[in-house]
């Protein structure tokens, strides 16, 4: 009889242990595949695509000639191609300041109040609810951004130096937590932005809806709060790390398809 | 002024399924701000969805439900083109209508 039970005891510890079952536990997929209907970022996708065609600004303009990389207007898979370098600027740009660009130049709604602004307020918030409308179609496209030009390679470089970069109080880097398969913080899955596949994870995945927080959160956030995370100083909105670490993972998920806007815990 | 909802209503085989996503913040009345004050509860309490003119779906929200909530149900009956709306109303007395044609 006692061995009988050590026997089952012994099975049912196995059972538990096996790493499969652990796997299932904390995956997240079966979740965001019942949201996927009624992702709220719609919400703000709604919200973006009204903002887009609204005439705003001191220059009372709508957003319809801005030029994504695709030309005066065009949004449908513009975001896949983005960052990219814009000869007009001279600068390499992501969705986020690209948008903030279109706005100073074409609104005359000044950047300043952007970048010096609160992520969720005022023109910061308008800005995510038009970036929830453009990556939005560019939903399923393949991650295609054109690293030949010299300030993109250039932009590359320096984001792979920050990913690895360890600094602030706990000498933390991006890489101390994405740079190996199947780390976790809690029962959030952490890509491993090294390899192809965990970086197109990573920059597939955001911009997106946060379940927890009822909150959608652009790249530029969510880069935001891993140098908070971090510890460390916080980077300016739409710098040119926070751009050179998009090229980096964006450049390193080439090729992979984009699930646009995400849904997360 | 409240956020319009999208709607999705699709016919099929005689039964029309919809999804509705709505734009609030449901706020259950329990949670505290910052500085410790209570945020005052706001959150939507009915709902009504109408086929037509005809009453499809009535119910009841209340605090537990979550932020920007989604709701999809299926009735009897619908056709192409055939009108759908859903109406809430919140603790507030705020409302917000919207319509979309039965795909």
């Amino acid at each position: 009889m006692r061995k009988q039970f050590k026997a089952v005891a012994l099975s049912l510890a196995l059972a538990f242990a096996a790493p499969a079952f652990a796997q299932d536990e904390l995956n997240f997929d079966a979740y965001r595949e019942m949201l996927a209907d009624g992702n709220p970022a719609e919400l703000y996708e709604m919200e973006g695509e009204e903002l887009w065609r609204t005439a705003r600004g001191p220059k009372n303009a709508t957003l319809e000639q801005c030029d994504l990389g695709l030309g005066a207007g065009v949004v449908p898979g513009a975001a896949a191609q983005l960052p990219r370098h814009f000869a007009d600027t001279d600068r390499v740009q992501d969705l986020e300041s690209r948008l903030m660009y279109c706005m100073e130049t074409l609104q005359g709604i000044p950047s300043e109040q952007i970048i010096k602004g609160k992520f969720l307020k005022d023109e910061r918030a308008k800005l995510a609810a038009l970036v929830a409308y453009v990556v939005t179609h560019s939903n399923g496209e393949k991650i295609a951004i054109d690293l030949s030009h010299p300030k993109m390679k250039e932009m590359y470089a320096l984001g792979e130096k920050a990913f690895y970069y360890r600094t602030g109080a706990m000498d933390f880097a991006c890489s101390s937590c994405h740079s190996q398969d199947g780390k976790r913080i809690r029962a959030t899955q952490l890509p491993n932005i090294t390899k192809p596949e965990g970086a197109a994870a990573g920059w597939g995945s955001w911009p997106a809806y946060r379940v927890s927080n009822s909150q959608f959160w652009t790249m530029q956030h969510r880069l935001w709060d891993c140098f908070r995370q971090q510890r460390t100083a916080e980077p300016i909105f739409a710098s040119d790390v926070t751009i050179a670490l998009s090229v980096f993972m964006a450049g390193k998920g080439n090729g992979a398809e984009a699930v646009w806007p995400g849904v997360k815990r | 002024m409240a956020s319009p909802m999208r709607i999705r209503a699709a016919a099929k085989d005689g039964v029309t399924e919809v999804r509705v996503l709505m734009a609030h913040v449901m706020e259950t009345g329990q949670r505290k701000d910052s500085s410790g004050a209570l945020i005052p509860a706001h959150f939507i309490t009915e709902l009504s969805a109408r086929h037509n003119d005809k009453l499809v779906l009535s119910a009841q929200f209340g605090p537990s439900v979550s932020t920007n909530p989604y709701l999809a149900f299926k009735f009897n009956g619908g056709a192409k083109g055939d009108k759908l709306a859903v109406t809430w109303v919140d603790n507030k007395g705020d409302t917000r209508s919207d319509e979309v044609q039965i795909a």
